[in-house]
This record gives C-alpha cells, sequence and structure tokens, in this order.
C-alpha cells in the first residue's frame, strides 16, 4: 500500500470525526503550545538579563575588597578596606592584558545647585571610566588626569540629575555644591537608561576619584571598588588572573594566604543571573512537557476507543483483504496524523500568545527555531508511540469475530 | 483442473454454555464454472458454511480446500490475499462501511489490492455500479440507500476485484421480483463467463435459475441435486415487463 493511499484513508476517517479530532488534538495542541510559550518567555527573559548586563560596560572586571580571615576575625564582602588609589595605578603600569582602568569612591551627601538639592550618586572615578563603561559624553568635555594629579574640583552629570536639577537646561558652566564644596559643571553624560538591577544609571554625578577623596571625604588612600577593562573578550579570564596576581604582590600576601579581594568578570555576573532563568525555564518546560505527555495518553484513549468503535469496520476491510499490516498502518498513521496536525496548531497557538506576552505584557519573548522543529518531532513520535498499541490491537482482530461485533 | 470447493467432514461447534453444532460433518463438491443454489431452513448453517468457504471463518474440525490448497495451511496474510483476488463475497447483513458513498464502498477491495492494475479503481467502481442498476446513487452515503439499493452495492462490492468465485449470502433477500430478475441475469451472465458461483437462498424461484442446488438441515447436506428445466432470468425479466406493461 502507497503511503498516500494510507494518508488518504486516515485524512477521510479523521474528518469523519472531526469533533472528536479536534478534541484529541486538544492535548497535543495544549502540551506543544505551553512548551514553545514558557521556552519563549524564558529565552526572551534570559536575552534582556545578558542585554542588561552587557550594558554594564566592555569586558568589565570589577574588584571589591573582601573579607579575608585576619587574625581570626572574619569581615563581610566589602566591609573591610583593602583596595588603594595606588592599587589603581599599579594596575595600570603593571597589568597588560588591561587597556582600562578606573577606582570607584563612593561619596554621598545632598547636592546643591540650579536653585534645588538633590539626592545623587556621587562617585568619584578616573577618566578611563567612561571608556570601561562605554559611555558617552552627551555635552561638554570628561575631566582628564591633570585633573585627576590637580585634585579639581569638576563634576560631570548624569542625564537625570541635569532633568531633576537644571529642567533639561545645559548646565555647563554653573556651579553644583557637594557637602559644601562647589564643583564647577564641565560635562553631561548621554542618557544610559535603567541597569541590570533597574536601578537609573543615569541618576549619577561623576567627579575626580582624587577630588573626592581628599576633598569629600577626608579618607584619602582607599577606594571602594576597581573597575578594568581586559583587552578582548577572549583574554578576560587571563586578565583576571593577570590583576590578582599583581595585588597579591601589591598587598604583599604571602603562599597560602587568602585573597583581601575578589575579582568578578562580566561573563560570570551574566552566569550567576541566567543560570537561576535557566532553572525556572528547564522547571516551567518539564511542566509543560508532561502535559504533552498527558496529551499523548489522550490520543492513545481516543484510538483505543476507536478501535473498539470501529471493530466493524475493521472487519470489512479484513473481510475484503486488508492485511494486519494494513490495518496497522492505517490506526498508526491516524494517530501520527493527528498529533502532527496538533503540534502544528499548537505552533500556531503558541506565536499567537508569545504575540500577545510581548504587547500586552511588555515581556520579551523568542521562538527559536529548533524548538519549533523538535516540537513537531515529538509530535510524531508521541503519535507513533501512543498510537502504536490501539494499531496494534485493531490490526489482530479476528475478521469473522469484527464482523459480528455491534 | 482442481474443484475450487472441496470440504472434508467439515464441522462447526460453537463453544457456548450449552455447544452450538452449527455444521456436523459437510462434505461438497464445486467444480470450476458451476452455479450452486444452497437451501435450508434458518439456522441450518448455511450462513457459517459460506464464512469458511470465504476464508473468513476456520472450521472446528475437517478441511477445506480451495482450488485444491488446504485453507488452514495459509497464513492470515495469505487468506486476505485470496479474499482480495479470488473471492467475492456478498454478506447476509451486506457489510457495508456507514458514512461513506457507494462508490467508495465498492472501491475498497481494490484500495487493498497489491498487483496494479491498468483501469482506475474509481472507474472500475462506478462500472459495477452501473451493473447492479445504481449508476445514479454512486454519491449516496450507506445511510441514504434503501436495503435493496444496499444489497446491491454489496453484490457491486463483490464483483469489482473480477473474483474467479463469488460467495453470495441470501442476494435477493431484500430484493422485489424484477431487481431480483435483474441480479440473476447478471448472475448468470457472470456464470456463462466461467465464474464459479454459491448463492444462499430461501426462495425455490431464485434457486431454479442455478445449475445445482444443495439442501442443507441441522448442520448437514441433505440432497443435493441438480435443476432439470434451468429458467432463463434475462428472458423471465422481458416477459415479466410486458405483463405490468413496462
Ligand atoms: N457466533 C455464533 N455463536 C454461537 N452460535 C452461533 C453463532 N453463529 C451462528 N450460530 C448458530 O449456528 C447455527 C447456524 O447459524 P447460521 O447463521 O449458519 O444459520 P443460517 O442457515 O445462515 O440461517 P439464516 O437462514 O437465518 O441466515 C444457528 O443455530 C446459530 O444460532
Ligand atoms: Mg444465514
Amino acid at each position: 500500500m502507497k503511503i498516500f493511499k494510507l494518508l488518504a484513508i486516515a485524512q477521510s476517517s479523521l474528518l469523519k470525526n472531526r469533533t472528536r479530532s479536534i478534541l484529541t488534538m486538544l492535548g497535543i495542541i495544549i502540551g506543544v503550545g505551553a512548551v514553545i510559550v514558557m521556552r519563549a518567555i524564558g529565552d526572551g527573559a534570559q536575552q534582556n538579563i545578558e542585554e542588561r548586563i552587557n550594558s554594564l560596560g566592555t569586558n568589565l572586571l570589577m574588584v571589591r575588597s573582601s573579607s579575608n580571615s585576619y587574625g581570626g576575625v572574619r569581615r563581610g564582602a566589602g566591609s573591610s578596606r583593602t583596595l588603594f588609589i595606588k592599587d589603581v595605578d599599579i594596575i595600570r603600569e603593571q597589568c597588560s592584558l588591561v587597556s582600562a582602568v578606573s577606582g570607584i569612591v563612593n561619596v554621598s551627601g545632598q547636592i546643591i545647585g540650579g536653585g534645588t538639592n538633590w539626592a545623587s550618586q556621587v562617585q568619584g572615578v578616573g577618566p578611563e571610566y567612561l571608556e570601561i563603561k562605554s559611555w558617552e559624553i552627551e555635552d561638554g568635555v570628561m575631566f582628564t588626569e591633570r585633573d585627576m594629579r590637580a585634585k579639581t574640583k569638576v563634576a560631570v552629570l548624569g542625564a537625570s540629575v541635569v532633568e531633576n536639577m537644571y529642567g533639561g537646561v545645559n548646565p555647563i558652566g554653573q556651579t553644583v555644591r557637594i557637602q559644601q564644596t562647589p564643583f564647577k559643571i564641565i560635562g553631561v553624560l548621554e542618557a544610559k537608561g535603567q541597569g541590570s538591577g533597574g536601578q537609573d544609571q543615569d541618576d549619577v554625578v561623576l567627579v575626580p576619584l582624587t577630588s573626592a577623596a581628599f576633598r569629600l571625604r577626608g579618607d584619602s588612600r582607599y577606594v571602594s571598588q576597581i573597575y578594568a577593562s581586559a583587552v578582548t573578550v577572549e583574554m578576560m579570564d587571563a586578565a583576571k588572573e593577570e590583576m590578582t596576581q599583581t595585588l597579591r604582590q601589591a598587598h604583599k600576601l604571602i603562599n597560602g594566604q587568602d585573597d583581601d579581594f575578589s575579582i568578578r568578570s562580566q561573563s560570570e555576573l551574566t552566569e550567576a543571573f541566567t543560570s537561576t532563568t535557566e532553572t525556572m525555564t528547564t522547571f516551567l518546560t518539564i511542566v509543560a512537557a508532561v502535559s504533552l505527555l498527558v496529551g499523548g495518553v489522550g490520543i492513545m484513549n481516543i484510538m483505543l476507543v476507536s478501535v473498539t468503535e470501529r471493530t466493524r469496520e475493521i472487519g470489512i476491510r479484513v473481510a475484503v483483504g486488508a492485511r494486519s499490516t494494513d490495518v496497522l498502518f492505517q490506526f498508526l498513521i491516524e494517530a501520527v496524523v493527528l498529533s502532527v496536525a496538533g503540534g502544528a496548531i499548537g505552533i500556531a497557538v503558541a506565536y499567537g500568545v508569545c504575540d500577545i506576552v510581548q504587547n500586552k505584557l511588555d515581556m520579551t519573548t523568542i521562538v527559536k527555531t529548533w524548538i519549533i522543529a523538535v516540537s513537531l518531532g515529538v509530535s510524531a513520535l508521541i503519535g507513533i508511540v501512543f498510537g502504536l498499541y490501539p494499531a496494534f490491537m485493531a490490526s489482530r482482530l479476528d475478521p469473522i469475530d469484527a464482523l459480528r461485533h455491534e | 483442473m482442481p474443484e475450487v470447493i472441496q470440504t472434508f467432514d467439515l464441522k462447526k461447534t460453537y463453544e457456548l454454555a450449552e455447544p452450538v453444532h452449527a455444521l456436523r460433518g459437510v462434505n461438497l463438491t464445486i467444480s470450476p464454472g458451476e452455479f450452486v443454489s444452497i437451501m435450508g431452513a434458518s439456522g441450518s448453517g448455511k450462513s457459517t458454511f459460506m464464512n469458511i468457504i470465504g476464508c473468513l471463518d476456520k472450521p472446528s474440525e475437517g478441511t477445506y480446500h480451495l482450488d485444491g490448497l488446504p485453507v488452514d495451511s495459509l497464513s492470515r496474510n495469505e487468506l486476505a490475499e485470496i479474499r482480495n483476488e479470488k473471492i467475492g463475497f456478498v454478506f447476509q447483513g451486506f457489510n457495508l462501511l456507514s458514512r461513506t458513498s457507494a462508490l467508495e464502498n465498492v472501491e475498497l477491495p481494490l484500495v487493498y489490492q497489491r498487483k496494479n492494475s491498468k483501469v482506475k479503481p474509481k472507474v472500475k467502481a462506478a462500472e459495477c455500479l452501473k451493473r447492479v442498476g445504481l449508476a445514479d446513487r454512486m454519491d449516496h452515503h450507506t445511510q441514504q440507500l434503501s436495503g435493496g439499493q444496499q444489497q446491491r452495492v454489496a453484490v457491486a462490492r463483490a464483483l469489482v476485484n473480477d473474483p474467479a468465485l463469488i460467495l453470495a449470502d441470501e442476494p435477493t433477500g431484500n430484493l422485489d421480483s424484477r431487481t431480483s430478475l435483474d441480479l440473476m441475469g447478471l448472475f448468470q451472465e457472470l456464470n456463462d463467463q466461467g465464474i464459479t458461483i454459491v448463492l444462499v437462498t430461501h426462495e425455490p424461484e431464485i434457486a431454479k435459475f442455478t445449475k445445482r442446488v444443495v439442501e442443507m438441515r441441522d448442520g448437514l447436506v441433505v440432497r443435493d441435486s441438480e435443476i432439470e428445466d434451468r429458467g432463463d432470468a434475462r428472458k423471465e425479466l422481458e416477459e415479466f415487463s410486458g405483463v405490468i406493461g413496462l
């Protein structure tokens, strides 16, 4: 028997029982649809996180001081002061795999200017900070090495600060007071939007690191963090290793002693964040896959009912010369056609749902091609696996018994 | 040429609480080209016998040779092939596929045919429906046909594979005398072409168009005789039409 003949028989018998066929397919439609939508939402969330982390900077390596047991007393990460301004210079001079480096000093306090005041985040950074963060100056200039050496009182404002304090009017040339110290505004940063944690990255005031350290906090030797860029993405691990060795040497740590700092790379950050969404996606996909399995059992159920219901039909077919294999393939193909059609409809439904999720719920969804291919393959497989037993039962029927069946 | 049908002490017992002996030892030989009618009271075992010689059922005891071949040595698939190619079977209960057109019903044996024929299945099926006088009912579904029309669809299906042997279980049971005559004319014509026919009937008027009558009673053959003055169904049909003025 030619395959298209069998397909024609399957098609006509499925069309004769239209309602039942659709109900049977429903299980597969929901299963396949759920799997695809879950994956699409998960993959979308993943891409979102990756984009946000990438917006942190280029080939970013972040150094923080960390607790190392010091005479048996352990302190929390970041609480200890182990990073010095001179560490920044040592890294710049000695680490060949680092293309840019900047210390960061965080200063708190109200800033006053433009006839109002604003609680912003004031950061003392080096001139290379913008390069590391891949940030651009919108207007004016960034401070330079010379400002660093002279501890000049100049400031570069983030877009949100300009918006809130000056109503969006160009503030260059005006003076802003930070902890009562007047700073001259020399530049405005381009808007960058939300950061990975959802905070406003533009609500920031940058001043030279040295000015912050000597003029604002009065604690001149320490930096809270060091940001560095590796020369290339591939070199990030090597650069991290090089920085570790350089800092250990600078901090005179002997073999066996713990690092008193920790370096995290952007890729590690990405992994940490994405692994949770990945776990979530996997979990939801498994739940959806179980519903697909239930859909398969539904097909088996209906096919078994169908075999019983159509016993006389089978008897007639066998009586006029259908072989066991003809009957087997007829029912198997019916099951596969049902499940593959269900899978195809499920894919279409999934696209529709993704569209709604994207537009109405404002969530990114990504439907990957391989998911579609796998869905169709799995649908066909479900048809074969769950159709085989009923088809086998049908093919074993004795013609005269089948004909007598009511 | 081997005998078409040869049964040796064929027995069939249905194992119920009280065993039913449907056949108790039937010995019958039918040669190529014969036209046999089987008669007998209801429950005498005619359908049981037809099912066995149609390779649909197996005897409890005894052997059956079809074209000289012992049937009980054949596999399920070989039997399917015999039913498909050699035999045209008309069931007492028609056994048509429901919700399926007359044409598709008649076409069914050709769907399962292994050898490729030159004629298109649809064309061949339509031709057979024409021969039983149902050219205008081809697209009607089984449920949309009268009992007599369904019976004729069943006959058309038995003809579609050009069988060498036609087994018909009461093919005229639901037909009026005019349509019966028509159908018997068709059978006589097929028999003249060399096709062996065995048919079951209750009516002596039908049996007289065959060449030989076998009578069964309680699962046994009790009479087996040649028909003396055989009728010509086509001629009688003409006379019949004349009488009622058609
Ligand atoms: N599947 C079955 N199970 C039990 N008994 C059966 C079965 N089929 C037939 N019989 C019995 O076998 C006997 C012969 O039945 P069969 O159908 O061969 O009769 P028949 O001669 O064809 O009758 P009719 O002229 O009414 O069609 C009957 O007594 C019937 O009750
Ligand atoms: Mg009968």
